[in-house]
């Protein structure tokens, strides 16, 4: 096999995966329900990969992740309101918007981290379960604060952010966090990481500087929270604080727990399947039951459909609570010679 | 590793079956452009699409909204239809929030093809709807949110209640001439956007009308206990308190301000119409004022006829929402009517052109702006019903 | 001056439902070292059987002292009940696994519960808030000031019963034998289990304790707001579960305390500041007192044993 120069192996992957996504965006373009549904899939993706690396690899019990969103939908939101009359000079405007986009995820991704830095520092010393609390705390807080701001629109919240986001955009960086969060598993920091999960206390007697990697996680976690947040900003219409309460975080927990704490690929498959089931639902029972009657039975599905959430929690935990797929990966299962040329070096 | 494989399996055949289904039905064409809708009534049905909140915490107002339009839509289907088609309405829940109702307006408008759209109660989520509707040029019609932002989406959005620019002054007029009050108190609910709306109007108009705003307190939807807010209000002295929320919340409060002494009239919105504010309120929420769309004394046969109908159908007196989804429902079936044919455009052009429609809740006439002129009543709370003091025009 | 009294009383009121939610926390984490989210909307559902039972016996049957009593009787037994089926079937089966798994358990029960009760089919109430019948009719009992300070009957009766229920725990935990046992299982349950206490039973009967606590704290919670809904108990559940940490998590007056402070310092920051950041308060206090004694007030820092 030819041999891959050093400096360009990190970024191939990005690389071919943003010419297949440009494919796939020129043959979906056009389906808009599609691209809408398949962009809050993508976002809860994102949500879900990047709280596993706080609750599946770190083994920390963070039930906020909507606060973090929150904070990236509203400051990235905001900036690209600021910025909606002004375009990079020199450029197609679409390029433009582009750039003006990356640049209200990076705002609005740093903003998160720098949250996740906030929060986690004081915090992560606590025990377990009260990181639960004040992580919840957290997301309850960021919601007072921003219901209180006329900047962010108070109850009404903020529209005419301008809706640049695409499907390659979603994907793309769908496609990112999980390589960041592959990168860090098979690193020596992921395994300090797992470390801290399995025996906090063995750990930091290995000398493990537990503190400090918690809290890096926590910062990785919430930025990609926070660009999560700032995608959502400008594929929705209007965002308010309605869409980041206590419940979303649930969701985001849920999917995590669901895939199997620590599974990459769990966490992608449950983000998958729990956003597009009420979906598929609605679809089925409105072929099934015919125009009347299965109107009225989708309207029932979505009423339902929050004590089902609950029960197929309870359910999950009692039969398999390892999740779905454990601590697997479906890269594991990949044939050997994909891993050995991987693993070739030159 | 079986399960692993099949786990995986699974989701691609979610994802393939969730394929299928968008791409099997017509995409609607790039978004952007005006989607040439075929005529999605050909066959014997016409298709209306509605977006409210029937779970969560803002369900009852969801509900009820549902109710008022499916009430009006079997009695047009009674009275033979619409150019002798079967109206059939499609409804999906968004949970009362903004990405929701996009998602579930984009279903509407691109895979179920319906010709009009109704909904939502809170103006964010209107919004969110309306910017779907518009560029898909999809003519939608929110029955009561307040927040004039909806209608500036543009040309195919339409509301058939005042907004809060108006309902706002109502009452600060109202309580400056007709109560001579000088000295206001506002209790607001933070958590919707209607009251907030409200407050700004109102301490506004309340202050250049000469009267002064002596604290503004909030509480949230859903909250219980609003004695911490009342009691800092009795400091502070007020001759009235305007409270600009929901009955759920707003019957409570005046029996927790009787019980902390606080006798001073209170005032609100339509937001207080609903038979609950005299259940969770007692006798306590005689006495107070509130505006409102019509008054339901009103003696004309078409108001008693509706308000017995609801009852009998829904099992109590209808609210304000219901209400005036009803009228909402009933000026798309009149524009329907009206219109040359059923296509999307031209059926938004019979809505733009709405005149004296004698609705429950008042006449409705949209202005350019295409919101609704309508004056505004102001009722006084009497014993379990509501009686009329005075109207207000704009 | 007549204000701040005022502000007291709604502060104390408010407090005396946190602690006696923050009892069957606390109670609970002691025994099973889990976070019952679940709980708050136990005190729903308690609250939910006490209006069936007050509507089932009318005016004025629903007024009388034995009316009351059987009031409370019933929807503390079937909240009793409710907890030992959760504990049973839920928390049993995962009381050697990790302790996220039962949280996301208790997570799971809590929506269950809480969401459960917004529909409205077969014997479910629906989500539109009631109003809780008038068990106790308001008279006024003490007017100070020129009416600057009411306080009602009905508050010193909740008052009274708040005490006598927290009394009640007391003497059972501190006096009893069965109390020494919960003691013994929450400070070691291996080793209970070693000196031959049931501690299966033990555990089982204490979830039913707070739970019939959280019923009892329910009517008093509809007392004083007169209405019920379906997700009443999800906030207060929160607030009484971060009272209970602020007493430090495991201890019984510490919950007590937690949660009149909760209260009296929620009531105190909207009554003298801006309302709108209520929701803030409760969190806020929390953060404020984990980073100064992070087991809470009254909490023993434990020695992780490796």
């Amino acid at each position: 096999m030819a041999s891959i120069p050093a400096p360009l192996r990190g970024v191939l992957p990005v690389l071919l995966a943003l010419v297949v996504l440009a494919g796939l965006q020129l043959f979906v373009g056009d389906l808009p329900f599609f691209v809408y549904v398949s962009s809050l899939v993508g976002v809860n993706i994102i949500l879900a990969v990047s709280l596993n690396i706080v609750n599946g690899m770190t083994g920390q019990f963070s039930i906020g992740h909507a606060g973090f969103m929150a904070v990236g939908a509203y400051v990235g939101g905001k900036l690209a309101l600021e910025m909606k009359d002004l375009a990079i000079a020199g450029l197609p405007s679409a390029a433009s918007d582009q750039l003006q986009l990356l640049a209200s995820l990076a705002v609005g991704g740093a903003a998160a981290a720098l949250a996740g830095f906030l929060v986690g520092l004081p915090s992560l010393r606590l025990r377990g379960d009260y990181l639960a609390i004040v992580t919840l705390g957290f997301g309850e807080m960021i919601r007072v604060i921003v219901s209180n701001l006329e900047v962010f629109g108070r109850a009404l919240g903020l529209s005419g952010i301008p809706q640049t986001s695409s499907f390659m955009m979603i994907w793309a960086w769908v496609f990112l966090v999980v390589l960041v969060a592959r990168r860090i598993q098979d690193s020596a920091h992921g395994r300090s990481l797992l470390a801290i999960r399995e025996d906090e206390v063995a750990a930091e007697a290995m000398g493990v500087d537990t503190t400090g990697y918690k809290v890096r996680a926590f910062v990785i976690s919430s930025f990609f929270a926070g660009v999560a947040g700032a995608l959502f900003a400008h594929f929705v219409p209007i965002i308010n604080p309605g869409s980041f309460t206590f419940v979303k975080s649930i969701e985001v927990v849920t999917m995590v727990v669901a895939g199997g704490l620590g599974s990459i690929t769990g966490s992608i498959v449950a983000a998958v399947v729990l956003t597009l089931l009420p979906e598929v639902l609605r679809s089925l029972f409105l072929q099934v039951g015919g125009l009347e009657g299965g109107a009225a039975l989708a309207q029932k599905v979505d009423q339902i459909r929050m004590p089902v959430y609950g029960l197929l929690l309870v359910i999950l935990m009692l039969a398999r609570p390892q999740g779905l797929f454990g601590s697997r990966e479906f890269w594991d299962a990949l044939p050997r010679w994909w891993t050995r040329f991987r693993r070739a070096a030159p | 590793m079986r399960t692993l494989l099949a786990a995986t399996a699974a989701a691609a055949v979610l994802l393939g079956a969730g394929c299928e289904k968008k791409s099997a039905t017509a995409p609607a064409g790039p978004a952007a452009a005006p989607a040439p809708a075929p005529a999605p009534s050909a066959g014997n049905t016409v298709l209306i699409g509605e977006v409210f909140s029937l779970t969560g915490d803002k369900a009852t107002f969801g509900i009820s909204s549902r109710n008022g339009i499916e009430m009006a839509v079997k009695e047009a289907n009674a009275a033979g239809g619409v150019k002798g088609k079967k109206i059939e309405t499609r409804v999906y829940d968004d949970q009362g929030k903004p990405e929701e109702a996009a998602n579930a307006t984009t279903r509407l408008v691109n895979q179920d093809q319906v010709v009009l759209v109704l909904g939502e109660v809170a103006s964010s989520n209107s919004i969110a709807m309306a910017h779907v509707a518009q560029p898909a040029q999809v003519p939608m019609i929110t029955p009561t949110s307040t927040n004039p932002k909806v209608t500036e989406v543009g040309d195919y959005i339409f509301r058939v209640c005042f907004i809060d620019p108006f309902q706002g002054f109502v009452m600060a007029k109202f309580a400056r001439d007709n109560l001579k009050l000088n000295k206001v108190a506002v209790l607001r609910d933070l958590r919707s956007d209607y009251s907030t709306g409200l407050t700004d109007v109102f301490t506004r108009k309340f202050t250049e009308m000469g009267g002064k705003i002596v604290a503004v307190e909030t509480y949230n939807q859903g909250d219980s206990d609003f004695r911490g807010q009342l009691t800092a209000i009795k400091r502070a002295g007020p001759d009235g308190i305007y409270i600009p929320g929901y009955y759920n919340e707003v019957g409570v409060i005046a029996k927790q301000a009787r019980e902390l002494g606080l006798t001073v009239p209170l005032m609100g919105g339509d937001g207080w119409d609903s038979e609950k504010l005299f259940e969770l309120g007692g006798s306590a929420v005689e006495g107070h004022y509130l505006s409102n769309h019509y008054s339901a004394d009103d003696p004309s046969p078409r108001v008693r006829k509706f308000v017995a109908d609801y009852k009998a159908a829904y099992g109590s007196v209808p609210d304000a929402l219901a209400t005036i989804a009803y009228d909402a429902a009933g000026v798309a079936i009149a524009a329907m009517r009206r219109a040359p044919d059923l296509s999307r455009k031209s059926i938004r052009d019979a809505i733009a052109q709405t005149k004296d429609y004698p609705g429950v809740g008042g006449s409705v006439t949209l202005d350019e702006r295409r919101n609704a002129v309508k004056p505004a009543v102001v009722l006084k709370v009497g014993k379990g019903k509501f009686d009329y003091v005075t109207t207000i025009n704009p | 001056m007549g204000e701040f009294v005022q502000h007291l009383i709604n502060g104390l009121a408010a407090g005396t439902i946190y602690a006696l939610v923050a009892l069957g926390y606390t109670m609970v984490y002691g025994v099973l070292k889990l976070i019952n989210f679940a709980h708050g909307d136990v005190m729903m559902v308690g609250t939910f059987f006490a209006y069936a039972v007050a509507r089932g016996l009318g005016r004025p049957a629903n007024t009388s002292f034995l009316g009351v009593t059987v009031i409370f009787l019933v929807a503390m037994a079937g909240c009793a009940l409710l907890g030992l089926v959760i504990e049973r079937f839920a928390y049993r089966p995962l009381r050697e696994k990790p302790r996220l798994t039962a949280l996301i358990t208790a997570i799971g029960i809590s929506f269950t519960l809480s969401y459960g009760f917004q529909l409205d089919f077969g014997p479910l109430p629906g989500a539109a808030p009631r109003a809780f019948p008038e068990i106790i009719p308001p008279r006024e009992w003490l007017i100070l000031g020129d009416r600057a300070v009411v306080i009602w009957n009905w508050q010193v009766i909740s008052l009274g019963i708040a005490l006598l229920l927290m009394v009640a725990l007391q003497s059972l935990v501190y006096r009893t034998r069965f109390g020494r046992a919960m003691r013994a299982v929450s400070f070691d349950h291996r080793t209970a289990a070693l000196m031959g206490i049931p501690v299966d039973r033990v555990i089982a009967l204490t979830f039913m304790l707070g739970s019939a606590l959280a019923a009892g704290a329910g009517i008093l919670f509809a007392l004083k707001d007169t209405v019920v809904q379906p997700l009443m108990g999800l906030y207060v559940g929160l607030k009484a579960f971060v009272a209970a940490v602020i007493g430090g998590i495991g201890n019984v007056p510490g919950a007590v305390v937690g949660g009149l402070l909760l209260g009296l310092v929620e009531e105190f920051v909207v009554g003298y500041s801006a309302s709108s950041w209520r929701d803030a308060v409760a969190f806020s206090f929390l953060i404020l007192v984990l980073l100064v004694r992070p087991s809470g007030l009254f909490g023993r820092a434990t020695a992780e044993k490796v």
